[in-house]
């Protein structure tokens, strides 16, 4: 781990949609650590600011790969940087996804938004080694068709049982739509023996967190990635609090049956 | 011809004890419809419903000047129609196939009777119809929240 950032180069960039970008950042001089997924790095766009990025995907050889979506002066400025631009990276952080706790059972992944980011990694890391594991289940969730995401690798995550859904369909989308919890209905897990991992909007996920539970999964076997504000990302300047979590070092990834009582969204 | 669709596991039926759903079973009528059937129409008499056994079929509402808009798809397991079970027995929404589907259809008035007659029968299946409902308004509720849009104060794309 490294606390100054380590200067990186903007290899390529591809648009995912009208406010996301996914791009791939190759060290300048011996890269970061390796990445887990689920953990997160500090990009700094040089000046303009310092946000946190999950790792969308790493290379084994310093690469990493990003998803940014455009939301404010950081992630628009790191969006709009060209191929060749220069990129100041700290982590790895974070303690990311509990993949070994789910060796043996069914898996599902919920991902709503720019959520399944950090989910695609876990994703790979199940694919690439599939014996290890139950039947995976990839639920995904989006505003608009548009606003899917790595939509060429879709396809490739539907057996045994994958689907997309959209809040609001257009442009001739013939797919589903609704909630992703609606598509847990046909899922292909057994609760006893599953574990999910889900990240996405707080509010998606404690609908889903609890939907799960109603089905019989263990609340310690729902995990959730959860955001806050962020600046050292060390366990320092307490930005990040949540209880008597500090989420940079404890999370982002918190069991549904910890993170529970401390998301007070009010009930629907 | 095709293998006939397995029952599936989740959903009312999945939900249901197994007596209740051999006794439900036993009203229902097999379908089999082709992609983009239309089940039924907005403010029609609502006298049948379905569970899917396999494919995908479309809630929609008719806008005027731009024809039906989906507003939900149901999938494997999942209860096509609940206005069948409060007056004035009539449809809120159309519905129409995406894909083939395979169905169990219900006469809507003999379902009530046999709640009717057997309450111990009827409460747990009313009751699943009821969560089923329950599901969905909070799921619409989710929904008019537009959770992946632009947050405020975010600047437009
Ligand atoms: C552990 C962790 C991992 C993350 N991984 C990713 C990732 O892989 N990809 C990614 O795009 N983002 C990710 N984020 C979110 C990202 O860090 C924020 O979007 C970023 O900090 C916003 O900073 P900004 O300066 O661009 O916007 P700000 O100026 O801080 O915010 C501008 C506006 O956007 C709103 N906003 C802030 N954050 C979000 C958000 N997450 N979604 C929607 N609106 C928001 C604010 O409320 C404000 O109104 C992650 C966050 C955490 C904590
Ligand atoms: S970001 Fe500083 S303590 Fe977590």
């Amino acid at each position: 781990m490294t606390l100054v950032p380590l200067p990186h180069r903007l290899t390529s960039r591809h648009r995912e949609t009208a406010d996301t970008v996914t791009f791939e950042l190759e060290p300048l001089s011996g890269g970061l650590g390796p990445f887990a997924p689920g953990q997160y790095a500090m990009l700094y766009a040089f000046g303009i600011g310092e946000i946190p990025v999950s790792v969308c995907r790493t290379s084994g050889d310093g690469r990493l790969t990003h998803t940014v979506r455009a939301v404010g002066a950081v992630s628009r400025g790191l969006c709009d940087l060209p191929a060749g631009a220069s990129v100041g990276v700290r982590g790895p952080f974070g303690n990311g996804w509990n993949l070994r706790a789910a060796r043996g059972h069914d898996l599902l992944v919920v991902a709503g938004g720019i959520g399944l980011a950090p989910l695609r990694p876990l994703i790979d890391a199940v694919l690439a080694e599939p014996a290890a594991y139950g039947r995976l289940n990839v639920l995904v969730g989006a505003r608009t068709p548009g606003d899917l995401l790595y939509r060429a690798e879709l396809p490739a995550w539907r057996r045994p049982f994958g689907a997309v859904t959209v809040d609001r369909p257009a442009g001739g989308w013939t797919g589903r739509v609704g909630v992703v919890t609606a598509l847990l209905d046909e899922a292909l897990f057994a609760p006893e023996n599953a574990t999910a991992f889900v990240c996405g909007p707080e509010v998606m996920m404690r609908a889903t967190a609890r939907e799960l539970v109603d089905r019989g999964l263990p609340a310690g076997r729902v995990q959730l990635s959860l955001e806050r504000n962020m600046r050292c990302a060390t366990g320092h300047c307490g930005h990040c609090q949540l209880g008597p979590l500090l989420l940079c070092r404890d999370g982002p990834v918190v069991p549904y049956d910890q993170a529970e009582p401390l998301l007070t969204v009010r009930e629907l | 011809m095709s293998r006939p669709a397995p029952v599936p596991s989740t959903g009312l039926i999945g939900s249901l004890s197994p007596g209740h759903r051999e006794r439900l079973l036993a009203l229902a009528h097999e379908v089999d419809h082709p992609a983009s059937t239309r089940l039924f129409e907005e403010g029609g008499r609502a006298d049948r419903f379905w569970i899917v056994r396999t494919g995908t079929v479309a809630l929609d509402i008719h806008l005027p000047g731009r024809g039906p808009a989906v507003v939900e798809t149901i999938g494997t397991g999942g209860l096509v129609g609940w206005s069948w079970l409060c007056p004035p027995h009539e449809w809120h929404l159309g519905a129409e196939t995406r894909s083939r589907v395979e169905a169990w259809q219900f006469d809507a008035a003999e379902v009530r009777a046999v709640c009717a007659a057997h309450p111990e029968f009827g409460l747990p299946l009313v009751t699943l119809v009821a969560e089923t409902i329950g599901r969905r308004l909070r799921a619409t509720r989710t929904r008019l929240l537009d959770l992946y849009g632009p947050q405020p104060g975010a600047p437009s794309p």
